[in-house]
């Protein structure tokens, strides 16, 4: 009798723990679990939209000469209203898709003592770099954020468990966690995108829903010609132009992340 | 088995019960993170981990500790620790589960939590220390529970236990390895970013977890009938104190690279930590306080006479714990954040509710401790009597 | 063997416990709601699929939708030749205008509490 019920215990006990596992296989062998038993009928199928920009690998030149604090003021708001931003009285629970910072705290591995005197107190937009090599990614432990064929690292915010490690991976801060509901605190709500939830990270995503439907992104449309947004990989294209002309730099380029937003100085 | 756990004196209900009062308690401010978010805490969009990622960190170092017993007692027989091993597998047991426990309250969406199993991602070090975490739960429930059992009914463990045994040893190597890679594998954090990290986790752990262990012994001998050992626990103070000792050598030769070499990104987190930057620095006396506690735990323990005295080498052991918790706690983790990758300083405190709800996470780990070790004295006096 | 009335006693307990949410619920029966279709989506007649499949699957459909269009940039869903962008605050709640009708009743009725709304916006309903 004693031996019966232990043995008993100790199948069941084995039998979860193989259970668990067999989960954990099935899901290594399966691409995407969700998506596959998403598409029941054979019929139907999904595709970009019509109007859709697209590109190898989208990039993004701030002219810092024709920067100001007006027009970054602009930006960001253009930002905040497009996306839903909140704007939280505590600010240790801010969240920041782009903003403005001084040189010496854009490019911290470039401070100079005698530092050219236009950009002292210049204001210059900072946001996610959407690097070729990014270590958010390399870090998320379920793939909620993620980076497009075109480039773009984006979040998955159904997905994200909220443990922060990519935060802790991007070497440029460029990433916001909700460390509350947002809801209550977003002035002009925008229809046409979600708000977020507490407890996920989010960021800028290069406005891929304004690409998918023909349009710029809201900053570059904001920025009165201080930023330019097009392919890098197309060697015609705009980007590519104003790189060939001027000397651009990238933050902490030393990290090899190889960041998609360069900078005329 | 088990029975054992459910039959005591009126001094250990009154323990369990007062474990189960400070679990509630902190429940409750748990509950309330989960419905106001992790902005209850401490925690900020520059410093986004804290208390609970640093109490993980440091209680993975006391799980892989139990090594320490398993070395020298499978693989060098010695016999004596043969004594307490399963006390160290046990303490294995309660750590792994608080692990768990504070990366759970560290979730922003706990809700989502296995999501990790059903996208598994092999390049986040998340997916492995989740892997190693619970294999090493896994194998020290096994093997603790199997040898205690063949000891009670008086026969040899089974065969198929000893590989098991063997793997815990790089097994337990592991879990502190990939807690640490979480850290040193991020590009921007001059902090973390030095191989010497995993190293100095393992061997901060090998101090902190057997320092414990001796206390546990202590009080162990104190309230039950089972004595550990006056033998046992002086080899576990040399294990202390090698262990402490290495752990400064590594953490000085992180300081001479770094103060030495002078590159910003890597000096301005420890000049923060142990001077201030810009005018913060909140940390400062925790850090000095874990380098006197330290070393001094490791003067006391070096002197023979003075760690042969039972009451000094508690002592000791309480310096030794409480330094490398402070350290290894709120120093490696914070001290990592700040300054920001932009080099603004914004600086991290844990508030009351984010330290309620660990405590109530350490008053869980306690009492599956406690549990645990009422099983082992259980299963020892039966064998006295 | 003792323990009889002991035995007895946790056995009636763990009964009772066991069927607590039969107790709990009980007189509280009611069929399952019929969700109600507002004039918009009454008009149209059709929705993406057929009515079945959507009862059935809309869930799977609005996982695939959110897969696509976050994951792979397909915004488009089309089948028999027609098209609809992937959105549910644009597109389901456009004829769906009315949640707390459509939505809401049968996720209560069946105790289901999607966390969809917490992110993506719905109309505001006149009472």
């Amino acid at each position: 009798m004693e031996n019966n019920r232990r043995s008993f215990l100790k199948f069941a006990g084995v039998s979860v723990l193989g259970l668990g596992s067999l989960s954990l296989l099935d899901g290594l062998t399966s691409e995407d679990v969700i998506a596959s038993s998403g598409q029941a009928s054979a019929e139907a199928t999904y595709k970009k939209t019509a109007n859709a920009l697209t590109a190898k690998r989208w990039g993004m030149v701030v002219d810092t000469k024709k920067l100001s604090g007006r027009i970054c003021h602009k930006m960001e708001k253009a930002c905040r209203e497009a996306h839903n931003i909140p704007e939280l009285e505590n600010k240790k629970h801010e969240i920041k898709w782009i903003w403005e910072a001084h040189y010496n705290h854009v490019f911290p591995g470039k401070t100079d003592e005698f530092l050219v005197e236009r950009l002292k107190e210049l204001p210059i937009p900072v946001l996610c770099n959407h690097c070729a090599n990014p270590p958010c990614v390399q870090a998320c432990p379920t793939q909620a954020t993620f980076q497009r064929e075109d480039g773009i690292v984006m979040m998955d915010f159904h997905r994200c468990i909220g443990c922060r490690f990519c935060m802790a991976a991007c070497p440029y801060g460029s990433r916001s966690f909700n460390f509350e509901d947002p809801r209550s605190a977003i002035a002009h709500e925008n229809k046409e995108f979600p708000t977020r939830m507490k407890g996920v990270v989010e960021k800028c995503n290069f406005c891929a829903e304004r690409l998918a439907v023909g349009k710029q992104p809201a900053c570059v449309e904001a920025s009165k010609g201080a930023l330019v947004f097009g392919d890098l990989g197309d060697p015609q294209s705009e980007v590519r132009q104003l790189l060939k002309e001027n000397y651009a730099i990238r933050r902490k380029q030393n990290l090899g992340t190889n960041p998609s937003v360069y900078y005329i100085v | 088995m088990l029975e054992k756990a459910l039959k005591g004196s009126k001094a250990y209900w009154i323990w369990v019960f007062a474990l189960l009062g400070i679990i509630a308690v902190g429940f409750s401010f748990y509950l309330k993170q989960l419905d106001f978010g992790l902005g209850i805490t401490g925690m900020s969009r520059d410093v986004t981990w804290g208390f609970y990622i640093a109490q993980f960190t440091f209680l993975v170092g006391v799980a892989a500790s139990a090594v320490m017993l398993v070395i020298p007692y499978y693989l060098h027989n010695y016999k004596a620790f043969g004594r307490i091993t399963i006390m160290g597998e046990f303490l294995a047991i309660a750590s792994v589960i608080m692990c768990i426990l504070f990366i759970v309250a560290d979730l922003g969406q706990p809700m989502r939590v296995l999501n990790v199993l059903l996208y598994p991602t092999p390049h986040s070090m998340l997916f492995w220390d989740m892997l190693v975490l619970s294999g090493y739960l896994v194998i020290n429930l096994v093997v603790g529970w199997n040898v205690l059992e063949a000891e009670r009914n008086s026969v040899p463990p089974a065969k198929w236990l000893k590989p098991l045994i063997y793997l815990s040893v790089p097994w337990a190597i592991s879990i502190h390895t990939v807690t640490a890679f979480l850290y040193c594998g991020l590009p921007g954090r001059g902090f973390w970013l030095t191989a010497i990290l995993a190293p100095r986790f393992l061997a901060s752990a090998f101090a902190a977890g057997p320092a414990f262990l001796i206390i546990l012994c202590l009080i162990v001998r104190k309230v039950t009938n089972f004595d550990p050992g006056k033998e046992q626990i002086q080899s576990l103070s040399k294990v202390v104190v090698y262990g402490s000792c290495a752990n400064m050598f590594f953490f000085l030769c992180e300081v001479f690279v770094v103060m030495y070499s002078q590159i910003p990104e890597h000096m301005d987190h420890l000049q923060y930590l142990f001077f201030g930057l810009h005018g913060h620095g909140i940390l400062v006396p925790w850090m000095w306080t874990a380098m006197v506690l330290i070393v001094s735990g490791i003067i006391l323990l070096l002197i023979p006479k003075a760690r042969q005295n039972e009451s000094v080498l508690a002592v000791a052991c309480v310096f030794t714990f409480i330094g490398i918790w402070i350290d290894k706690g709120m120093g490696m983790v914070a001290g990592g954040f700040v300054p920001n990758p932009l080099h603004e300083v914004n600086e991290y405190f844990p508030t009351f509710a984010e330290v309620m709800i660990g405590i109530a996470v350490y008053a869980t780990g306690f009492l599956i401790l406690t549990m645990l070790y009422k099983v082992f004295v259980g299963v020892k006096d039966e064998l006295a009597a | 063997m003792n323990d009889k009335p002991k035995i007895i006693i946790g056995l009636i307990i763990f009964f009772a416990v066991f069927t607590f949410p039969f107790w709990y619920n009980h007189g509280a029966v009611s069929s399952a709601p019929e969700p109600k279709l507002s004039d918009k989506a009454e008009k149209a007649k059709h929705c993406v699929r057929d009515t079945d499949y959507m009862r059935k699957e809309h869930m799977h459909l609005l996982d695939g939708w959110r897969d696509r269009t976050v994951r792979d940039a397909e915004r488009v869903y089309e089948i028999d030749g027609k098209e609809y962008m992937a959105s549910l605050s644009n597109t389901c709640m456009e004829c769906h205008s009315n949640k707390a009708e459509f939505c809401d009743k049968c996720h209560e009725y069946a105790s289901v509490d999607p966390y969809c709304w917490d992110c993506h916006k719905y109309p505001k309903e006149k009472k």
